[in-house]
């Protein structure tokens, strides 16, 4: 049975819309992230799942039992979930254990009992030895994992984060993913995660949800999401990508600058124009006539950066106006001008709409 | 919709029912409400209601306003009101805006020690110092006029006190501390970048003052001088001590009057109403000025800022802090505490004229005295408690937005602002006096007096406190299985703890020195040391006068010291309520 369902739901402020018509069932110990540019409705749809907004449509159900409704929703306090904020909201007025603590006390346990829960989770976090301090006294980092403690020590039926990485510097963020992760293959617990960071959200979930002006527009796998996007906006947001158009003749799908036959690519079975993403690195880039099986296009190098870990290329297909971003190892050196080739692979081009 | 199920329910209820958008903590919500409407709303009602009923029928008349403004003197009141408003106002910022400008923008030396005497005038009630100014300035034998006769032998003094100018310098002299607060405040947001700026194109110090500084806190000056007029027009405790016997009226004395025997309560609200309407106007009139846009400059951090180099006007800008302190602050007291060990006030500094007598009679002997600042202290301590969870309470409703329109229920408590302390006592007696309460002359109705008097300051800094105080520390409360009144317990509260203790102690302390209202609801047993000191002052007793004065006075030392060490040193003379 699934844990956490959201059927139709959508929000409105006055005349603006910002959640519309949004559906998603979460299995238990499903891990999801809600990723999009700010604005999208992703927070408003944590907040809506959370209990503090109210649906202006639609119904939220967890564990088959409805707890949101136009009509009523049970308090935040009754859903037995927790929540870690983007400020953190560690309260500063408490010590790492008694932060972490309170739900525990809250659910009315034996003082004892909240010690050696308390002392197991900190240790999980690696934080036992700082019990004693005032948040003031933490790191960015350290106040993180006690977010962190503090929302998973409950045991909650469903865990919630509102871009929690977001105010932390850009090393820490890397590993917090990886922690988040891990403590979450760890304990399964059911969890929606915010973010507008896409590695974040590749990183830790099982699946995630592409939101955009508060409608979804793609669930899935990170991996499925990346190689098949449906459409402009998730191609375009999620990783670099070029998109190309075509118009279908015939046999043939014209391209800015080359043709493949329609029966090599995606969907080619269409009428009119078509588009199609196509990544960078997908792009192979030699200085002699590629021999695979894949188009050879013959181009010249436009414009280049170097990025370290790769080559950022543009090559213009000759007779096309539009060059093609290609990526490269950092070994393979064309300089700007010269002529080259590009090896496409029509079925790693993506329809998208 | 469905009702919520009580909060005693455990969050491992195992079925959790949709509730409605009600819960028990509304029951809270609704109790403030009433409150507030106990406080403000139905004061004025009466006092607006009361001044179109008969005396004894109630029934509707337009004979309290006939009677009320019927009587050349009634109107001249009227008019001296608006005179001595408009020069104590002047005067007041002849004394306040070159010592802000001098304490906020340049080198002058002493500053910090200016800034304490600016806080030591401002805490001196203005009964306590107009009590000073009748040791000094009082005609003969006031101490400026025996040391000008003495030095130039002439036979009469030049000073009177008791005179519609001596009237318009003891004002001045005890509110100048608002403009200086006001002008400070604004000064300190001019970015030195801005004086550069002027520098850069040929001006001089004087003419970038002049050009540029002055301007940017124009607003502020006359938003000072605004609150300053409103302050002397609704000031009581001064005028009746010297006004009174200068043989001229001025509204507050006027109502007095009318509060004699027989009080006349209907003539008196009737007769408050002008009283209102100008402080209404000018309230709005002093919002207009100190919000328009050409000045938002004021609201931004300011950026660097430097010190003026005065060079060696330095020293005369010192000089003239020091001749405005000594005024306001060295002279007075120097007198007040040689009364207050004197055996006769008038016999001067000597050995054989020194007493503890006059300590031990206040203290001790006299029947109330004592008992009236046990009484200050515990309504002002009632008061300041009540009003600071009160506005916390509406603070909390209006800016977490829990209930429609809640936006009125700030305005309510930002109202009493624009009702002087005399209008509003009328208010209460209006609506409380009479059966089936009959509150009159006890301590309750002096409580809710003040508690109202004080819900602006009260307001204004639980409001500015809740706005830094992150909403998601109450949500991460909510969202772990506390209730929302939980969350006020246990975080908000503790977090608020210092803003709160500040603005009890803002409340608390010109709480202690209430006049204009206590003088028309206290009752035998309910004297407070204000109604105390005014009476004494009213039978001469200079000497026992001063030393309850003071003892007031010491008093409030380590409020204040408590409230620095947890506040800052400048707690009581930010902007507090505007």
């Amino acid at each position: 049975m699934s844990k956490l369902v959201l059927k139709n739901v959508s929000r409105r402020y006055g005349t603006f819309e910002a959640v519309a018509d949004f559906s998603l069932e979460l299995k238990k110990g499903e891990f999801v992230s809600l990723l999009g540019p700010s604005g999208c409705g992703k927070t408003t749809t944590l907040r809506m799942i959370a209990g503090f907004a109210p649906p202006s449509t639609g119904t939220i159900e967890m564990d088959g039992q409805q707890i949101s409704a136009p009509s009523g929703v049970v308090p935040p306090e009754r859903r037995r979930m927790s929540m870690i904020f983007q400020s953190y909201a560690i309260w500063p007025n408490m010590t790492v254990g008694e932060n972490v603590g309170f739900g525990l006390q809250v659910r009315k346990m034996s003082r004892a009992e909240i010690d050696r829960r308390v002392d197991a989770i900190l240790d999980v976090v690696q934080m036992r030895n700082l019990k004693g301090r005032y948040p003031s006294e933490l790191s960015g980092g350290q106040q993180q994992r006690v977010a962190l403690a503090r929302a998973i020590v409950v045991e909650p039926e469903v865990l919630l984060l509102d871009e929690p990485l977001s105010n932390l510097d850009a090393n820490l963020r890397e590993e917090m993913r990886f922690e988040i992760r891990r403590l979450h293959d760890e304990f399964k617990i059911t969890t929606v995660y915010v973010t507008h960071d896409q590695s974040e959200a590749m990183v830790t979930s099982d699946r995630i949800v592409v939101m955009n002006k508060g409608r979804i527009e793609q669930v899935d796998a990170p991996h499925v999401l990346y190689g098949r996007p449906r459409s402009r906006f998730v191609a375009g947001f999620i990783g670099r990508t070029n998109f190309l158009e075509g118009l279908r003749n015939g046999s043939d799908v014209r391209f800015d600058g080359f043709t493949a036959p329609s029966g090599a690519v995606e969907g080619a079975n269409g009428t009119g124009e078509l588009l199609y993403s196509l990544r960078p690195q997908a792009v192979g880039l030699s200085a002699q006539k590629p021999s695979g099986p894949g188009l050879a296009v013959e181009a010249e190098i436009t414009d280049r950066a170097y990025l370290g870990e790769y080559w950022d290329y543009q090559a213009r297909p000759l007779g096309g106006a539009k060059p093609i971003r290609v990526s490269t190892a950092p070994t393979s050196v064309f300089e700007v001008g010269s002529h080259v080739w590009l090896e496409i692979d029509p079925a790693a081009m993506v329809r998208v709409e | 919709m469905a009702v919520a199920a009580t909060s005693s329910e455990t969050p491992e209820a195992p079925v959790p029912r949709v509730a409605g958008r009600w819960d028990a903590t509304w029951l809270l919500w609704i109790a403030i409400i009433a409150i507030l409407l106990i406080l403000v709303v139905s004061p004025f009602v009466y006092l607006v209601l009361t001044s179109f009923q008969a005396e004894k029928t109630g029934d509707f008349t337009l004979s309290n306003y006939a009677t009320a403004y019927g009587r050349a003197r009634y109107i001249d009141a009227l008019f001296n009101s608006l005179q001595l408003g408009a020069w104590a106002a002047l005067l007041a910022g002849v004394f306040a805006v070159p010592l802000a400008w001098g304490v906020a923008r340049t080198d002058m030396p002493g500053r910090g020690l200016t800034r304490m005497l600016v806080l030591a005038t401002f805490i001196t009630p203005p009964y306590t110092g107009a009590v000073a100014w009748i040791l000094l300035a009082g005609p003969n034998a006031g101490w400026l006029n025996r040391f000008y006769m003495f030095a130039t032998g002439a036979e009469a003094g030049p000073f009177n006190i008791y005179s519609f100018t001596g009237l318009v310098v003891v004002i001045a002299l005890y509110s100048f501390p608002y403009i200086f607060i006001f002008t400070t405040a604004a000064l300190e947001l001019v970015s030195s970048e801005m004086e550069d700026a002027a520098n850069i194109l040929g001006a001089g110090t004087w003419r970038t003052m002049r050009r540029v500084t002055l301007p940017l806190a124009l607003p502020a000056i006359l938003g000072g001088l605004i609150i300053c007029f409103l302050e002397a027009i609704a000031l009581f405790a001064s005028p009746a001590m010297i006004a009174i016997p200068a043989r001229f009226n001025v509204v507050t004395t006027q109502l007095y009057q009318f509060f004699g025997n027989p009080v006349r309560v209907e003539v008196a609200a009737a007769y408050a109403m002008p009283l209102l309407g100008v402080t209404v106007l000018l309230i709005l009139v002093q919002r207009l000025i100190t919000s328009r846009k050409g000045f938002a400059t004021l609201t931004g951090k300011g950026g660097e800022r430097r010190p003026i180099r005065l060079g060696r006007w330095r020293w005369a800008m010192f000089g003239y802090a020091m001749f405005v302190a000594s005024l306001s602050v060295f002279l007075p007291y120097v007198f007040l505490v040689q009364s207050s060990f004197a055996k006769a006030w008038g016999r001067g500094f000597s050995f054989d004229n020194l007493t503890l007598r006059n300590f031990n009679f206040v203290l001790f002997e006299h029947a109330t005295a004592a008992q009236s600042v046990i009484n200050s202290f515990l309504y002002a301590a009632a008061a300041a408690t009540a009003a600071v969870l009160i506005t916390l309470g509406i603070a909390y409703i209006v800016t977490r937005r829990l209930v429609p329109f809640a936006e009125i229920l700030g305005f309510l408590c930002l109202a009493p602002f624009v009702i002087p302390g005399v209008v509003l006592a009328i208010g209460f007696y209006a609506a409380y006096a009479p059966p089936p309460l009959s509150l009159y002359g006890t301590a309750l109705i002096l409580i809710l007096a003040f508690t109202t008097r004080f819900l602006p300051i009260g307001y204004v800094n639980a409001s500015a406190a809740l706005r830094s105080l992150n909403p998601e520390m109450e949500e991460a409360v909510r969202v772990l299985g506390g209730s929302r009144v939980m969350a006020l317990r246990r975080v908000v509260a503790p977090l608020l703890k210092r803003s709160l203790l500040g603005a009890w102690l803002l409340i608390f302390i010109p709480a202690t020195r209430e006049l204009s209202s206590a003088i028309f609801l206290y009752g035998p047993n309910t004297k407070v040391a204000s109604v105390m000191i005014f009476d004494m002052s009213e039978e001469g007793n200079f000497e026992y006068l001063s030393a309850l004065a003071l003892i007031l006075q010491v008093l409030t030392l380590p409020l204040l010291w408590i409230g620095q060490r947890a506040l800052g040193r400048d707690f009581m003379l930010r902007r507090t309520a505007t």
